[in-house]
């Protein structure tokens, strides 16, 4: 097995005992890059010097004797809507190109600090909008699986980068899906952690009541162990939660749901779900009975209401988080001749520089929140989301998790969905309610579509600081299909 | 650009009753700005006193101050407001360079303070402002434009500064007031004035109205007498002093009136305020309501302070302004009439140091509503602008108390020390102004006197005693104004035999 298709804990403890040095697994990542990222497209900048100076740094604390870090050394792709300051941060974004920020996310930091070593900007779509990628103003990324397929967004060149072994682990942010949609169509695991969990510091806001940062890993383990590193409170974050990070990388190694209550979400099924999709997931119900949980259906009737709410909240912050992009003090400026006003300086840049999925989540926000209709959008929004909270309550009171497929279809074909917004805005219609309501969910990979044979995800949702339940669950499923298929389902991905 | 026809004050105040509104201001003197650890020094050089997160760059978050909230609820306190046991702070959204993330963390339908009320008195009469409320926001940059009439239309270009952009700051709003009649402009002056010290004696701000930590904006409409629809307001912003309050509400008056008695209509806009002319000209229309688009922000917690907090806040309220005149006037025993001239010029915490300095009240009542009060009129500044200390002021009370000097010499040491010539002990040493109480030398002085008027004399001496007022005058002319006048009466009518 080469250095690329090692898990993180491997590569953790290969450089840690000093048999292999932190500078030779990203140099093995980079060279994957150059090898493949061409035709995936999963990044937007390659930052080979700063890597290999940060393995070096690595390198030389072991040297020294110093205790290193779980992952430290560990190669990660870092989506571009995290500041960094020794990369750009455009976040898929004409008006951000080139833009340095002068400052790191509190994410940024909390990976360097751990000595995680950070190849890159990973692609995604315009300021995390989207569910495909198609919306970078970059180019679309490709699903390794099938390159003609998108790899799911918005986090999707992070998803792509660790499904084509261009990196071990990477960073997302899900504000409706967008880590476990784009993990459950590329097979991978992928976490939304408890709002409030991860800090939102130098995360570029789409709807800052919603984005969560959170892990991308091709093992249960590896995005616990990355999700115990960059998470926990912030004093930077009025939201981050000032509570102790919960146990989830011993979730992880627990891997056992004897005796735990499951719930199937009952308004997740039918018509509209692909049918190799739903047989995967009654497969892992049935796997969960067998491993000793009880699995219940239960009804959310507020769900089916999360997909209209959400798309007025999340249009409402965005059309007040976008405003900043004004042409006055950073990024793209267009038309400042010297004649123009400040006034349309700013409409001119605004234009030419926001693509069109943007554009229309700031008109529909700025409608949504304008007085005379804010009551009728905005306000009955917020009650639905209200419902939707106390539907979970009301679920957690019977059961541990609540469990649904992540995505209703698999991955779906570049180009498909990209003039249809509502059939693009239904691949997030399992994930937003746990957005809505701010609890943990994960994405675990539970097969392929006998349709497609492409990667089918199973969502596991868990109260509000029940981050170790998604693990828990997620390892204990894990395990099983380790048996049943032999090895990690991206051993049957093709070439890549 | 049409020209208006002022009526004037007097007249418009025959037809229309003004209704006034009062939205002010206050920058809070917290170390660090509302949002962000950057300091709030006035006056340092553009843009030094910025960070991510007053900049709004991309991925910056807010962490609210925790003084400013407790300044906010201190202030709300003073003016007698409810406190809210559970609010927010709002987006207020609108494009504009100087603000950063063009939108302002504001609070809106939640503020922290709300329904107080402040006393103030006008021509010895006590009038109650309703207070609607008192909220917390973040000031703006500020923007300079070049070129032009310094105005943003018809600049060439325009400077921003973001070192205010965060800095806290407070908005207080009147209820309507009615009723005050031709009283308004008096009524506004002293309403900035009262707010003012109460800020003060809290300590939550320097309120220095040139520097813009406090500014007033005066809302203002004319309603037919008789009628009870109110007019259409306007807003007048650029009140850089609480001179200008009133003359920014005078001149309100007389504009709108001449519109009105015109057969126009009033048009309800921002205007500008100009200190030369007296006079405000429209700015930006408010005809077209702008939508804020308010929202409750996301990225920041709920304000529920504890209510022991509260409490405790409220039993450590410093001593208000008008309580600490009421006490003073009593210690002091002075009229209302008094105690509001005093008030009027800004006299009372200057006699009250003077007091504190040693001095009676009387005394230093005296000299500063006096002799100190002219000069400071004469040359135009404040009270408390004048070079001279109160405790400089008890010491020249002190000397004429002491005999060392008389009335018109305690003048001529004041006058040296606003010269700038030193303590009124070293005033009078460079000067040699000391009463001459020394008998041998007033005595050659009288003899002398008496010498030269002879005419004067003869008739002293032949009982008429009020021509003794001529010599006195003489002697005192002699000593440069250094005799005892009472002491060099008496040796002259004992030397000239008519005592």
């Amino acid at each position: 097995m080469t250095l690329i298709h090692k898990s993180a804990a491997e590569l953790a403890a290969l450089i840690a005992s000093g048999e292999v040095s932190a500078v030779e697994v990203s140099r093995a990542h980079l060279d994957r890059i150059a090898e493949v990222d061409e035709q995936v497209g999963a990044f937007l900048h390659v930052a080979e010097d700063a890597a290999l100076a940060q393995a070096r740094a690595v390198d030389a604390r072991r040297a020294a004797g110093e205790e290193l870090g779980p992952l430290a050394g560990v190669p990660i792709a870092h989506k571009d809507v995290f500041a960094t300051t020794d990369m750009p941060t455009t976040c898929g974004s004409k008006i951000l190109e080139g833009w340095r920020p002068p400052y790191d996310a509190t994410v940024t930091r909390r990976l360097r600090e751990a000595g995680l070593v950070i190849l890159g900007k990973t692609n995604m779509d315009e300021f995390a909008m989207g569910s495909s990628t198609e919306n970078s103003a970059f180019g679309p990324s490709r699903n390794p699986w099938d390159l003609s397929r998108v790899p799911g967004g918005s986090s999707g060149g992070s998803s792509a980068a660790v499904a084509a072994f261009e990196a071990p682990l990477s960073t997302g942010t899900d504000t409706g899906g967008s880590i476990r949609q784009p993990a459950a169509v590329t097979g991978l695991v992928g976490m939304k952690p408890t709002y409030g969990g991860s800090s939102r510091y130098g995360v570029v806001a789409f709807a800052s009541s919603l984005d969560t940062p959170g892990p991308f890993a091709r093992n249960v383990l590896d995005a616990a162990l990355l999700h115990a590193v960059f998470s926990g409170h912030d004093p930077r974050d009025s939201t981050s939660i000032d509570a102790p990070v919960p146990p989830v990388v011993e979730a992880a190694r627990q891997a056992s749901v004897e005796g735990l209550r499951v719930g199937v979400v009952n308004e997740f099924s039918g018509e509209g779900y692909q049918p190799g999709v739903l047989a995967r997931f009654h497969e892992a119900c049935a796997l969960l009975e067998e491993f000793g949980a009880k699995v219940v259906e239960v009804s959310c009737p507020s769900f089916r209401y999360a997909m209209p709410a959400y798309y007025l909240i999340a249009p409402s912050e965005c059309s007040s988080n976008l405003a900043r992009f004004d042409a006055m003090r950073f990024g793209l400026r267009v038309g400042d001749d010297g004649t123009r006003s400040a006034e349309e300086v700013m409409a001119l840049t605004r234009a030419a520089g926001f693509g069109p999925e943007v554009k229309r989540r700031i008109m529909i926000g700025t409608y949504a929140l304008s007085s005379g209709y804010y009551d009728a959008y905005y306000g009955q929004a917020q009650k639905v989301r209200t419902l939707i909270t106390r539907d979970f309550t009301a679920a957690f009171e019977q059961v541990d998790v609540l469990i649904s497929p992540t995505t209703p279809t698999t991955a779906f074909p570049i180009g498909e969905r990209a003039d249809d917004p509502m059939a693009m805005y239904l691949a997030d219609l399992c994930t937003i309610p746990a957005n809505l309501a701010g609890n943990a969910a994960i994405s675990v990979p539970c097969g392929l579509a006998d349709e497609d044979g492409m990667p089918v995800g199973l969502q596991i949702m868990a109260p509000v600081l029940g981050d170790d339940r998604c693990y828990r669950v997620g390892a204990a499923l894990e395990a099983a299909y380790r048996d049943r298929w032999g090895g990690s389902l991206l051993e049957k991905a093709p070439a890549f | 650009m049409t020209v208006e026809t002022l009526t004037s004050y007097d007249q418009a105040l025959t037809r229309y009753e003004p209704v006034l509104g009062m939205e002010t201001h206050v920058e809070l003197g917290t170390a660090s700005k509302m949002f962000c650890g950057c300091p709030t020094t006035f006056g340092a050089p553009p843009n030094t006193q910025v960070c991510p997160v007053c900049l709004g760059l991309p991925g910056s978050l807010p962490v609210a101050n925790a003084m400013a909230i407790e300044s906010t609820i201190r202030i709300g306190l003073a003016l007698n407001c409810s406190i809210a046991s559970w609010c927010r702070f709002a987006r207020k959204n609108y494009f504009y360079p100087d603000m950063p993330k063009n939108y302002q963390i504001s609070q809106y339908d939640e503020p922290l303070c709300s329904d107080g009320y402040l006393d103030v008195e006008v021509g010895g009469e006590t009038i109650r402002i309703e207070i609607e409320r008192v909220h917390l926001e973040e000031d703006t940059g500020k923007s300079t434009h070049m070129g032009g009439a310094g105005r943003i239309q018809g600049a060439d270009y325009s400077l921003v500064d973001y070192n205010r952009a965060g800095i806290p700051l407070v908005e207080i709003v009147t209820k309507p007031i009615t009723g005050t009649g031709a009283l308004v402009p008096e009524v506004a002056r002293a309403y900035a004035t009262e707010l003012r010290e109460v800020m003060r004696s809290l300590g939550v701000s320097d309120v220095r109205m040139e520097e813009g930590s406090m500014r007033c904006d005066v809302n203002l409409s004319l309603m037919p007498r008789g009628s009870s629809t109110w007019g259409t307001r306007t807003e007048t912003k650029n009140v850089n002093s609480l001179r200008s309050v009133e003359r920014a509400v005078r001149s309100e008056v007389e504009r709108q009136a001449g519109v009105l008695d015109a057969g126009g209509r009033i048009v309800q806009e921002t205007r500008h305020f100009h200190e030369e002319t007296g006079t405000t000209t429209p700015g930006r229309s408010k005809e077209e309501a702008q939508d804020y688009r308010y929202f409750p922000e996301p990225d920041l917690l709920p304000i529920a302070p504890d209510p022991a907090w509260i409490e405790e806040l409220r039993a450590t309220l410093p001593e208000l302004p008008s309580t600490r005149r009421r006490r003073l006037q009593a210690e002091w025993s002075l009229s209302d009439l008094d105690m509001a001239a005093m008030h009027n010029i800004g006299a009372i915490p200057l006699v009250e140091q003077t007091v504190a300095a040693g001095a009676p009240a009387a005394d230093a009542r005296k000299w500063w509503m006096g002799e100190l009060a002219r000069r400071a009129n004469e040359s135009g500044v404040a009270l408390s602008d004048l070079a001279i200390t109160p405790g400089q002021v008890a010491r020249v009370g002190a000397l004429v108390a002491e005999g060392a000097l008389n009335d018109k010499l305690a003048r001529q040491v004041i006058e040296g020390v606003l010269a700038g010539e030193g303590d009124p002990d070293a005033v009078v040493a460079a000067r040699g102004l000391k009463i001459v109480s020394d008998e041998g030398a007033l005595s050659a002085i009288v003899d002398q006197v008496i010498a030269e008027n002879a005419d004067a004399a003869e008739k002293v001496r032949n009982g008429k005693v009020a021509a003794a007022g001529a010599l006195v005058g003489a002697v005192m002319k002699a000593s440069r104004g250094q005799a005892d006048a009472g002491r060099a009466r008496a040796l002259i009518l004992e030397k000239l035999g008519a005592s």
